[in-house]
């Protein structure tokens, strides 16, 4: 499975709020060390389960995750680098 | 003498880590820092049932052995006996928020491998009941192979067991650690779920207490209007409050200078004790209701949970000039007193967001300048009504702390693009769940600073104003001369007055220019004793201090004086917690160049327009 090919994919910065996801991978490479450490120590891996709850009030900006029990605030920049796939309601 | 035997609480962020280490060690302890890096160090004792005693230290939060933070590295090189001014300890306690397994489990087997005696304090287990989850401990010992405890830190539930477990940790004969191999964190991670997925009884979804909070108070609208209530609270409680405490130690400081005054003979040394010593450390320690009420406040929204969500609401507009939501209460908070602001920076993960916040705090306008900007902006403003309603004096007022306001943002935004360059780990944050801290823990907090902010009056500012009192004193004046020419302030005054005179400064401003640095609202008593010592020659005598100000001074003069108190380092204080928070005389040293830099260019400009707008006349 070609994961970013898929039409129906999206990255995590443009899911909507209140929606979840199923993450299908996470591009390291566009994120600094310390920053991808930090996504991995909050969970963050392929096949997790992640939901939108909240976005910041000046130009939606941070984005509270909800990632496995944890809930996570993250900028913008960093969701980009996370492809997740929404899970049909 | 051994020393004691050492047992180090380590856990992930959010697991209760400090409340376990409070209930476990008490008020008694000690706050310090690890040598050459801002990471402080908690250390208490404990006394076991047969009263050995034991020293527990309280590593920093992190979330795995491989450190994204300086406070992680930390946590790592004591785990692995490499760090400098700690040895590597005995024993560990794991503390594990009962509700976030499948996350703090990764930290938890790193630690486990590492082979040290262990036990793990399943915490908050009350917590993880109320959101329906029940857990089994017996799976995780079997499954962890070490002892599990059910503790609920803030209740000191689980706190006796945790001692006998401590106990028997320390009895056992000790056998080597192991080293550290990198590990895959992957794969570690998918191991820590697999376990927390496996010690789960039952798990019944209910609608969490912490989703309905968020909804509100992280809400596009209602979230900013709640946070700016919260701060205007905060801020009425800082000035309301303080009024009181602070008048009694006011009162408390006159009533020991006049004791002092009426039993030691006149000299040089009642005047080393009473105008040093006690004047200047009075006037310091004046700002410590301030202070604690402050911290009140940070240590109550850092505990509720509330600190991060303020941070989330902000910071699009910090990182704008390249700060981090995190930034915003450190500098909000040193509107009241840049001490505590600059105190409060720790909270800030990333080194050179942590810095810029520190440099750029002295520039919001902390109380200590009001007793200045008051008496400059009544002697020389005309009390006129704009509109109705709205004062010139009152717009001055507020114009100099928007000048305040943009010099730091300014000052944050230039230094991140020049010696602070380079993003860090940006803004990367747990919310954790909402709950109420335990009086106990907030009380140890607002003690722990209240103890680092009197030592430093203590030794610094003590020393300081001791300093500042040996170069207005010595030498004597005699007969027929005046103290403050004769004086080696009087003679560094003159030195001063010729660097300050192009912006407008005459000789007062330069003599009360030094005092001022113990604190910034001295300038005004200094400036005030100035003018009695010299009143002998001249109707001076008959007129107020604002009187004097108004015949002495032009208002291009007094508008530069303003400008200048906007900005100029005047307070050892914050010099002080400078150099303790960043390790050095460095960056405090760059800070004092660039803000007096900055103070001359602000009071030179406001000077030089004014003039040429023809209010260089006195």
């Amino acid at each position: 499975m070609n994961a970013p090919f898929q039409p129906e994919t999206l990255s995590l910065d443009q899911l909507a709020v209140g929606t979840k996801a199923r993450v299908l991978s996470i591009d390291w490479a566009a994120l600094q060390e310390a920053e991808g450490s930090r996504l991995r120590h909050f969970g963050f891996d392929e096949g997790m389960t992640v939901e939108t709850l909240h976005l910041g009030p000046f130009g939606r900006d941070p984005i509270a995750i909800r990632v496995g029990r944890m809930t996570v605030a993250i900028r913008r920049r960093h969701a980009g680098a996370v492809r997740v796939l929404p899970i049909q309601q | 003498m051994n020393p004691l035997p050492l047992v180090a609480v380590a856990g992930s962020p959010n697991a209760g880590k400090s409340a376990l280490f409070n209930a476990l060690t008490g008020a008694r302890q000690k706050v310090g820092n690890y040598p050459g890096v801002t990471v402080e160090r908690h250390s208490g004792r404990l006394t076991l049932e047969d009263g050995r005693p034991v020293e527990l230290v309280d590593l920093p939060g992190a979330y795995s052995l491989d450190p994204a933070s300086p406070d992680e590295a930390v946590t790592r090189d004591v785990l692995l006996g490499r760090q400098a001014g700690e040895r590597q300890p005995d024993a560990l306690v794991i503390v594990l928020d009962a509700s976030n397994l499948d996350n703090h489990l990764r930290f938890a087997l790193q630690l486990i491998e590492l082979g040290l005696p262990t036990v793990v304090a399943l915490n908050m287990v009350d917590l993880a009941k109320r959101d329906g989850l029940e857990l089994d401990s017996k799976v995780l010992e079997r499954e962890l192979g070490v002892p599990v405890i059910e503790t609920v830190a803030v209740r000191k539930r689980g706190i006796s067991d945790l001692h006998a477990a401590i106990d028997d940790m320390l009895s056992a004969p000790r056998c080597g650690v192991h080293p550290h191999v990198k590990s895959d964190l992957v794969h570690v991670q998918r191991r820590a779920r697999e376990i927390a997925m496996a010690a789960v009884i039952s798990e019944t979804p209910v609608r969490r207490w912490t989703h309905r909070l968020d909804a509100v108070l992280l809400h596009p609208v209602l979230g900013p209007i709640i946070l700016a209530l919260i701060m205007f609270v905060m801020f009425q409680a800082v000035f309301a409050w303080s009024q009181v405490p602070q008048d009694w130690i006011t009162a408390g400081v006159a009533w020991l200078s006049s004791a002092v005054t009426n039993d030691l003979p006149p000299g040089l040394f009642r005047s080393l004790i009473v105008d040093g010593a006690i004047a200047g450390v009075g006037a310091v320690i004046t700002f410590l209701p301030q202070i604690l009420i402050l911290f009140f406040f940070i240590l109550l929204l850092e505990g509720t949970g509330y600190m991060v969500r303020a941070a989330f609401l902000m910071d699009r507009l910090m990182h704008a000039v390249g700060l981090s939501g995190r930034a915003f209460i450190p500098l909000l908070s040193s509107f009241a007193c840049a001490v505590p602001g600059i105190m409060a920076t720790r909270t800030i993960e990333d080194p050179k967001d942590r810095l810029t916040t520190i440099l750029v705090a002295p520039l919001m306008t902390c109380s200590a300048r009001l007793p200045v900007y008051t008496l400059i902006i009544a002697a020389f403003i005309p009390n006129r009504q704009l509109v109705w309603g709205v004062g010139l004096q009152g717009v001055v007022m507020f114009g100099l702390y928007i000048a305040g306001i943009t010099g730091a943002l300014c000052a944050a935004y230039v230094l991140r693009r020049g010696v602070l360059k380079g993003s860090g780990g940006g803004f990367m944050m747990e919310l954790p769940k909402y709950q109420w801290p335990p009086v106990k823990d907030v009380a140890i907090g607002i003690l722990t600073r209240a103890q680092i902010f009197l030592k430093r009056a203590g030794t610094i500012i003590l020393g300081t104003t001791i300093i500042l009192w040996a170069l207005a004193s010595i030498p004597q004046a005699g007969p027929g001369q005046k103290q403050s020419q004769v004086s080696i302030a009087g003679h560094i005054a003159t030195g001063i007055e010729k660097v300050v005179k192009p912006i407008g400064f005459n000789h007062d401003i330069s003599l009360a220019l030094l005092p001022a640095m113990a604190a910034r609202e001295v300038a005004v008593s200094s400036i005030a004793t100035v003018y009695s010592l010299d009143a002998g020659d001249d109707a001076a005598a008959n007129r107020s201090l604002l009187q004097n100000l108004q015949h002495r001074w032009s208002l291009a003069t007094a508008l530069a004086f303003l400008a200048w108190f906007v900005f100029a380092p005047q307070c050892i204080s914050t010099i002080a917690v400078t150099r303790r928070e960043t390790n050095g005389w460095k960056w405090p040293l760059f800070m004092v160049t660039y803000l007096f830099a900055l103070a001359y260019l602000a009071a030179g400009a406001t000077y030089w327009i004014a003039v040429a707008a023809g209010l260089g006349g006195t």
